[in-house]
């Protein structure tokens, strides 16, 4: 018996638009931006949704009606929900419509697709709380399965998650921490009780997002008998094939004339032809097998780069500086009460900031891997700190008003403006 | 295999780049076990043990004829009329010598230095001739119709940069084009620039070749700090103050950046003919006492400049390559660099913007004096950046431009 259990996760920042020293205690909008170009949300979102979430929304709902026995899920940012609902109504429908047929499952995440675990737990609960109520609000579900931030885990995490009632988490599963266990069963986090942990299998997830279109690769074309034979294969020594990825796989990555939605459109036919095959979302998985043994993570892994760590969000200066001074602001915008200024405050958080800020590629020379839509990281570090500045004069200006802080003080930027 | 090079200056007897692009390529090229004859306009005392020198002014030379020719010019880097008429009226030359010995404008001297070029090449061994911009291309030329070799121009600077793309000379832009035209193969600092010199001159892609600048950072010594600016962040502009820099777009970008960052004070190193109206602007926007002018500088005070200032900004309207950057860079001070430069296409760690942006370059040049880690990120990751950017690749390409035309001259003769 394979099950197999697809996971997408979908998810836009808000960009922060280019944002100069002059704008600093004048420009409110530290987000939108008219532009036309990578640093316009609207735009972005339209595009992508013109490639990407409206054509495969479309092919997913064919499948589902097609297939009474297919299943997936999705893990929306919150920003993403935000988004859709501000500049394409139209791409919430097309979700709301997959989760009607009752065989999509919505993961829980945090709201703001940030790195607060690693900062501030109580922050990081409430962000979670937050998607969990927008989560309902949208789609009338309530998410059992947590996924974190660009699957950043550690035992700490999976403990915390446990206390917050999840029956599931999900991981990558790093061939480290895995030696010559196998991805393709569950595990017991380790110093849990009962929460289970999903791990990508990520040859099998990146044969898909990242080699299908790879000329140079030995096994293109990669065409769906050949894929179902290695997932059958699996039969006998495993359960469960976790194929996580973003959905942008689908018409934005591997673009349409790369064959990716053909592809997808003849997996679940070619898949189910074996009676021993399945489909499974998260929290099916969780219920219907059992765990093997522990997966013991101690420090941060994720699913990025080779690395598998916070090495692209994390440890250069800029990149350390910036979301020292995000946190270190957080007890003050809280303070405010400003349901406007938390929000933006909240914004600042996402990973994507932090990634923009990125310079171990720069580095290797090899520029190319990695997309920003900033000319540079440094471009992206001056515009952060910019707006960080600007809202930190805000907030001062609201708690001096109240008397909450002293008239002369000025900040962690120490600057006045 | 010998090259006979033709350029006009050489370190420390220089007055920017082109001679420190010189050194770099040559030394390497010497590396590479190329033997270079290196031909200047005008005797120094310099020994180098890399390559042989030659001088246009060699008076040992044999042929007796050509002797009255060798002069003593005052043909110096970046010449332009202009300054070659300062130049010969300030040298206290005698009426009589300059009649008989000095041509009369710089036209005479680039077709001087052009019949001694054909000298050099009957007294010398070699197998290609390369010439590094316009005045030695007559040179070059004639060199290369004495011998029946090939020829590569490398062009550092066309007169579209110097002037920036105001008011070209028309007889510098011929002599240009007649070397770019009547060389084999041509070589550009940067893609800017070989883009230029296909618009300008007409020049067939299939033609160029793009050779970028690197850096010799053997010279350099680790950062040291420096007491002398205790509580004042230092701006530095370091080159020529001509046209072509970009110095009045700095001094408007310091004004700005004086109204968010009044700790700030700017350095200006170098001279030029727009030196005098440098300083008359900043005098008249109110900044006197916020710009230090410290002249023209060389060696060890050049390091010092960059290892003093905190952000080191290269505004150039159009800079076909552009090295101190990679000076800047290599002594560990963060760089500012405008997109309308060569040296853009091959560093990532700095900062780049549009040199007419002033608002732009202002947000920058702030942003570093405010935000310490992003001064520490920059100085750490472009060290380390420019370290890898050597002259054994720029100078491997040469050998290989070398070798195409090497190859070309057995199959099928000389042109």
């Amino acid at each position: 018996m394979v099950s197999m259990c697809f996971y997408f996760q979908v998810h836009q920042p808000y960009r922060v638009r280019k944002y100069s020293i002059f704008d600093i205690g004048k420009e409110k909008e530290y987000f939108s931006d008219d532009s036309g170009t990578d640093l316009d949300n609207k735009w972005i979102m339209n595009k992508v949704a013109t490639k990407c979430y409206l054509p495969t929304n479309k092919l997913m709902l064919e499948l589902l009606e097609k297939h009474p026995e297919f299943k997936i899920s999705f893990s929306l940012s919150g920003v993403f929900m935000e988004q859709m609902d501000e500049f394409m109504p139209e791409v919430l429908e097309s979700f709301q419509k997959l989760v009607k047929t009752g065989r999509v499952e919505i993961l829980a995440e945090t709201y703001y697709h940030s790195l607060a675990f690693l900062h501030d737990k109580e922050e990081f609960r409430s962000q979670v709380k937050m998607h969990g109520d927008t989560v309902k609000k949208l789609f009338g579900i309530t998410p059992q399965v947590f996924r974190n931030t660009e699957l950043i885990y550690n035992n700490e995490l999976a403990r915390e998650i446990e206390e917050m009632g999840y029956k599931g988490i999900i991981a990558e599963g790093a061939d480290h921490l895995l030696g010559w266990k196998s991805p393709n069963f569950l595990y017991k986090p380790t110093g849990t009780e009962k929460i289970k942990v999903l791990l990508k299998n990520y040859k099998m997830s990146d044969d898909i997002a990242f080699r299908f279109s790879n000329r140079d690769w030995a096994e293109w074309p990669l065409t769906v008998p050949k894929y179902v034979d290695w997932v059958n294969a699996i039969n006998g020594n495993g359960e469960v094939l976790n194929l996580f990825m973003d959905y942008e796989t689908f018409g934005e990555h591997q673009w349409e004339d790369t064959g990716i939605f053909e592809f997808l459109r003849y997996l679940p036919e070619e898949f189910l032809k074996n009676p021993d095959n399945n489909f499974k979302t998260p929290s099916e998985v969780v219920d219907a097998y059992p765990t093997h043994g522990e997966y013991d993570c101690h420090n941060f892994i994720s699913w990025a780069d080779i690395e598998r760590d916070l090495s692209a969000w994390t440890g250069n200066e800029i990149q350390d500086a910036a979301m020292a001074k995000v946190y270190h602001l957080g007890e003050k915008v809280l303070q405010t009460g400003n349901h406007g200024l938390i929000h933006k405050w909240r914004k600042l958080q996402t990973s994507d900031h932090f990634y923009y800020m990125c310079t171990k590629w720069f580095a290797d020379g090899d520029v190319h891997k990695y997309f920003n839509p900033y000319n540079s990281p440094y471009e992206a570090f001056i515009s952060y700190m910019n707006v960080l500045h600007d809202l930190e004069i805000e907030v001062l200006d609201i708690l001096k008003e109240r008397g909450f802080v002293k008239k002369e003080e000025s900040g962690l930027f120490g600057i006045s403006v | 295999m010998k090259v006979l090079m033709f350029g006009w200056e050489f370190p420390p007897f220089n007055s920017g780049g082109l001679g420190t692009a010189c050194e770099g390529l040559t030394k390497a090229l010497a590396k590479q076990n190329a033997e270079i004859t290196f031909v200047m306009p005008k005797r120094v005392d310099l020994s180098l043990d890399f390559m042989k020198l030659s001088f246009a002014d060699d008076h040992t030379a044999s042929n007796k004829i050509m002797r009255e020719y060798y002069f003593n010019s005052p043909l110096q880097a970046y010449s332009n009329e202009e300054t070659y008429e300062i130049c010969i009226n300030t040298e206290n030359q005698t009426e009589e010598k300059k009649k008989t010995i000095y041509g009369k404008d710089i036209y005479e001297e680039v077709l001087r230095y052009a019949s001694v070029g054909e000298q050099i090449a009957g007294r010398e061994d070699f197998d290609i001739i390369h010439a590094h911009d316009w005045l030695t291309f007559k040179a070059a030329l004639a060199a290369k119709k004495a011998s029946g070799k090939f020829m590569v121009a490398q062009i550092h600077a066309t007169e579209f940069d110097r002037t920036g793309n105001g008011s070209v000379n028309q007889r510098v832009y011929e002599i240009e084009k007649e070397g770019l035209q009547g060389a084999d193969l041509v070589i550009t600092v940067s893609n800017f620039t070989k883009q230029k010199v296909m618009k300008h001159y007409g020049i067939p892609e299939e033609k160029i070749r793009v050779v970028h600048n690197a850096n010799d950072f053997s010279e350099y010594t680790i950062r040291q700090l420096n007491d002398l600016k205790k509580n004042k962040k230092v701006v530095l502009f370091l080159g020529r103050i001509t046209l072509q820099k970009g110095p009045d777009y700095f001094v408007q970008a310091a004004k700005k950046t004086l109204e968010h960052y009044p700790n700030a004070i700017f350095v200006v190193a170098g001279s030029g003919d727009m030196e005098n109206q440098m300083i008359r602007q900043v005098a008249s926007l109110g900044l006197a006492d916020k710009f230090i002018f410290a002249g023209f500088l060389r060696g060890d005070d050049t390091k010092r400049a960059y290892q003093m200032a905190d952000l080191y900004v290269m505004p150039s309207v159009s800079e076909p390559f552009g090295l101190t950057p990679l000076e800047s860079m290599i002594n560990g001070t963060p760089t500012l660099i405008s997109n309308q430069s060569g040296v853009s296409e091959v560093v990532d760690n700095c900062l780049k913007t549009d040199f007419w942006d002033v608002d732009d370059m202002t947000n920058k040049i702030v942003s570093v004096l405010r935000y310490n880690e992003l001064y520490k990120c920059l100085q750490t990751n472009g060290t380390e950046e420019v370290k890898k950017l050597t002259w054994d690749k720029p100078a491997r390409r040469c050998v290989d431009i070398y070798e195409e035309l090497l190859e070309k001259n057995k199959n099928g003769g000389t042109n």
